[in-house]
């Protein structure tokens, strides 16, 4: 799951392209070379975002049912800003569209702006949690406020998220990463010139606040108290610094966790220094999951309530009291077996149409343009 | 107990019911049109004929602008499961979660990818692979609708799973029997022969439309041809497949067996209504007023589908409340009120084990666990509170059933005149076949929708068939929430697909575009 998740947010860079397509373009070409180059992209975002659903509800039905079912407002903004994006690029351009074309590319905005953040801002709950209780018996009538097994506290169901600094910090932090990483893409990938030279720019106007978030984020959480499990008792109780000192305990992850950052940031720091350099989108890009993916495991790794609740800590997920049962996650676990089947032949479609780079001229004979 | 509000769930019910209805307007023609245009493409790529690729990239096109919207209107549907059913979510997630994780994985991968070399790729892969990548678009859709019908069909047909008391969920135990159940097969079957259908009847319309204007009438012709064959084949098969939906139903749901019959009482040998309405003065299972206003009835066709025996005893909804009627396995049914017993002992002895276990009263919570497994199978039941509860809504299964079928054997004859003129007669001038091609299309959309309004309004009240029922399966949101979110989904649905077909016509009216080679061949287009 924080592999698929760390894929996710690296795959967000299409949202954060989305995001620029005003500000980064000058005329109406260049925003439809941009909107071509995302258009091309937008469904791996798309389906692994679906997948993460399908996989976190198989894999931890009890978060699912407890996150989904509570946090109702963030995750159905959310999911309203990708119902928008999925039609944006097919209907933008063509005869007969209604609504007009800035129509959808307001919806693109409006995707790349709050699909990105709000990500980042349920993520943060991983670590800062959330307000919720759980009681497995209230099905069988043992709960005082009715047979749902899992109970938001706050009425406000997920908007109350939006009031906690440090949510805010790692949602603008993914928000600026996405961007980031859409300018690495656009100087990878484009043919022209122009765009190129001011998505370089755009790395380090992006890339800055996306450090600055990330840091705040970063210090925060590992200077405030964490959410452990006591593994004989089972029992969730408060450390103090106990993000801090899982990345102590688990060296190897921290090790990764730094190496990924630190190949976030050489793709970008180069790639605003060194005007040859175009790979920046594949250094960013891989450290980008690894990070995303270390941060995870620490969230829910060292004996951690990966979903704490705040009003409740007894009723905060863990790995072992939210999972599936052990045959299902061998049939997951099975299944999984197919994914190198899967990433080869998507590097063969992505290498297929991406050997040469896109200009204005290749939309002409590609015979379909958004 | 006090279960959740029956407002919150009704909305929840109703936006679950919008956002599916939306997405199944789109799907069908997604996967019809995939089949069509692959098999344009093959015959393209087979003989070389550039107007066979000026007939395929046309489809291709119409099928990027659907799939689109197919593609918004499905995100909702998964994690609506987990925003609006959020019991449901844990109590069966084990089992439920998996298909569509595979699906995920399997499927949408496969179509996401290829379908960007099928639209990006005429100039950058060889005709080979690009034909061998529209030919996955088709499967991954395909899969996806496999992996979502397996799950749909456990719903109606939980097995392949056990109870687990210490973590009060169901579990899955076999996962075979859950991905191979008869019904979950005979399901994927049925609706993927629906989805042809609809493409079928989509290309046939539209290809009628341009013959009437007497535009593209070679294109039109080609079209006309592989949808008429596609169309016939699939409507065929729904019959073949609607048999076998309709055997399982008897099985498994007999209640909503009775509800698409409008069956109250049970008898033996009981006749199959062809055609029939019912009597809206029948306010109660009970009440003694005769269902029918008029019934035109097939005899003993009902018990010979439903138990492959013209004089097996078929149960009518006052049976099934009041149970004593045989089962094919010569048991005795129990009634509602013994069932509704049974599930308030289930329930009450799985709240006893989990505070025994608890209390660490070993051998008590070993005494309720065995009550419960003894009661499981009625667990649902003790959620409901009258027998009126038990019984979905009639008239909606009825009628919806009963015009489903006579649409699909109008389409079957539809295909059968629209072969013989493709083949023997001049289907340029038979232009009152033209108008009926062009008019059929609704019937077909309306008879896909229908199909799906008697599976789940049918099965109503169960979320999972005699385990869980709405009531007890939602999220506890206030129905104020779910109410802004429906109108949300419902004007935005709505505006898309006025948006898609605007789009879809002005692509139509536009018409084809001869292939490169083509236009060399011939100038004037």
């Amino acid at each position: 799951m924080s592999l698929l998740a760390g894929v996710l947010v690296f795959l967000l860079f299409v949202q954060g392209g989305q995001s620029m397509l005003h500000s980064l373009s000058r005329k109406e070409d260049e925003k439809k070379l941009l909107v071509n180059a995302l258009g091309r992209k937008w469904e791996y975002t798309f389906t692994t975002l679906v997948t993460f659903g399908g996989a976190f509800f198989a894999s931890f039905p009890l978060f699912y049912s407890t996150s989904f079912g509570g946090a109702y407002w963030a995750w159905m903004i959310l999911l309203f800003c990708f119902v928008l994006q999925a039609v944006s690029y097919e209907f933008q351009s063509k005869p007969g569209n209604i609504f007009g074309t800035t129509t959808y590319r307001i919806f693109l905005f409006i995707n790349g702006l709050l699909g990105t953040f709000l990500l980042g801002v349920i993520v943060a709950t991983f670590f800062t949690g959330s307000e919720f209780t759980v009681g497995k018996g209230n099905i069988a009538g043992l709960g005082v406020a009715g047979p749902v097994i899992s109970q938001w506290q706050n009425p406000l169901h997920g908007l109350e998220l939006l009031a906690d600094l440090r949510n805010l910090s790692l949602g603008f932090a993914v928000l600026f990463l996405a961007r980031t990483l859409a300018n690495l893409f656009f100087v990878n990938r484009l043919n022209h010139e122009v765009l190129e030279q001011r998505s370089r720019k755009f790395v380090l106007f992006n890339g800055l606040p996306f450090v600055i978030f990330f840091l705040i984020f970063l210090v925060q959480i590992l200077i405030a108290d964490g959410y452990a499990v006591n593994l004989a008792t089972q029992e969730i109780y408060l450390e103090q610094m106990k993000y801090l000192h899982n990345f102590i305990d688990m060296p190897v992850i921290m090790a990764l966790f730094l190496l990924g950052v630190a190949t976030v940031l050489y793709g970008i720091i180069r790639t605003v220094f060194d005007s040859d350099f175009k790979g920046g989108i594949w250094f960013s890009g891989a450290g980008t999951i690894v990070t995303v993916t270390m941060l995870l495991l620490v969230a829910g790794y060292n004996h951690t309530a990966y979903y704490p609740s705040s009003v409740d800590l007894q009723s905060s997920l863990t790995l072992q009291n939210s999972s599936s049962s052990e045959f299902t996650l061998s049939v997951m676990a099975v299944v999984s077996l197919l994914v190198p089947v899967v990433a080869a032949y998507i590097f063969y479609a992505w290498r297929a149409l991406e050997r040469k780079k896109l200009s204005l001229e290749e939309l002409h004979s590609d015979g379909h343009a958004y | 107990m006090d279960l959740i509000s029956a407002s919150a769930v009704n909305w929840s019910r109703a936006q679950f019911a919008l956002t599916a209805g939306y997405h199944w307007l789109f799907v069908p023609l997604t996967i019809g049109l995939g089949l069509i245009m692959a098999v344009m493409e093959s015959l393209y790529v087979k003989t070389g004929d550039e107007k066979w690729k000026t007939v395929a990239t046309f489809w291709q096109k119409i099928f990027g602008i659907n799939f689109a919207i197919g593609v918004a209107t499905g995100i909702i549907l998964e994690f609506q499961f987990g925003t609006n059913w959020s019991n449901y979510s844990w109590f069966v997630g084990d089992i439920f979660g998996a298909p569509l994780a595979i699906e995920g994985i399997l499927a949408f991968f496969l179509e996401a990818t290829f379908i960007s070399i099928m639209f990006f790729g005429w100039n950058r892969v060889s005709k080979k692979m690009h034909l061998t990548s529209t030919w996955l678009v088709f499967i991954g859709a395909s899969l996806s609708a496999f992996w979502i019908l397996v799950a749909n069909a456990w719903m109606q047909y939980p097995t392949g799973m056990e109870f687990n008391p210490e973590t009060v969920r169901n579990e899955m135990v076999d996962f075979w029997a859950v991905t191979c159940s008869p019904v979950a097969y005979n399901k994927f079957l049925h609706t993927t022969f629906s989805c042809w259908a609809v493409g079928a009847a989509f290309v046939v319309a539209v290809s009628g439309w341009y013959l009437l204007k007497k535009r593209h009438t070679d294109f039109a012709c080609r079209s006309i041809r592989i949808g008429s064959l596609v169309g016939l084949v699939a409507f065929v098969m729904l019959a073949v497949t609607g048999d076998g939906s309709a055997y399982h139903v008897a099985q498994k749901q007999p209640m909503k067996l009775a509800a698409m019959e409008g069956l109250y009482e049970g008898k033996e040998g009981a006749g199959l209504v062809a055609m029939g309405m019912l009597n809206p003065a029948k306010q109660a299972y009970n009440d003694e007023t005769d269902p029918y206003i008029f019934k035109i009835e097939l005899p003993k066709l009902l018990s010979l589908l439903g138990y492959r025996n013209i004089h097996a005893f078929v149960p009518g909804i006052t049976d099934i409340v009041d149970g004593g009627y045989t089962l094919s396995d010569g048991t005795t049914a129990l009634s509602f009120r013994e069932r509704k017993e049974r599930g308030e002992l289930a329930i009450r002895a799985l709240a006893d084990y989990q505070t025994a276990r608890e209390q660490e009263r070993d051998a008590d919570a070993a005494n309720q666990e065995s009550i419960l497994r003894e009661n499981y199978a009625h667990f649902g039941y003790g959620y409901l509170d009258t027998a009126e509860d038990l019984i979905p809504n009639v008239p909606l299964t009825f009628y919806s059933f009963h015009l489903m079928v006579m649409i699909g054997v109008y389409f079957i004859l539809f295909f059968l005149v629209m072969l013989y003129y493709t083949g023997k007669k001049d289907l340029h001038n038979s232009r009152w076949l033209q108008y009926v091609a062009l008019w059929s299309l609704p019937l077909a959309y309306l008879a896909s929708q229908l199909g799906w309004v008697v599976a789940e309004v049918g099965r109503q009240p169960w979320t999972i068939q005699d385990i869980l029922p709405v009531q007890a399966a939602s999220s506890a949101i206030s129905s104020h929430n779910v109410v802004t979110t429906f109108i949300l989904f419902a004007v935005l649905f709505t505006g898309l697909l006025v948006a898609e077909v605007t789009i879809m016509v002005k692509q139509i009216k536009k018409g084809p575009e001869p292939a490169a080679q083509e236009k060399v061949s011939h100038p004037q287009g």
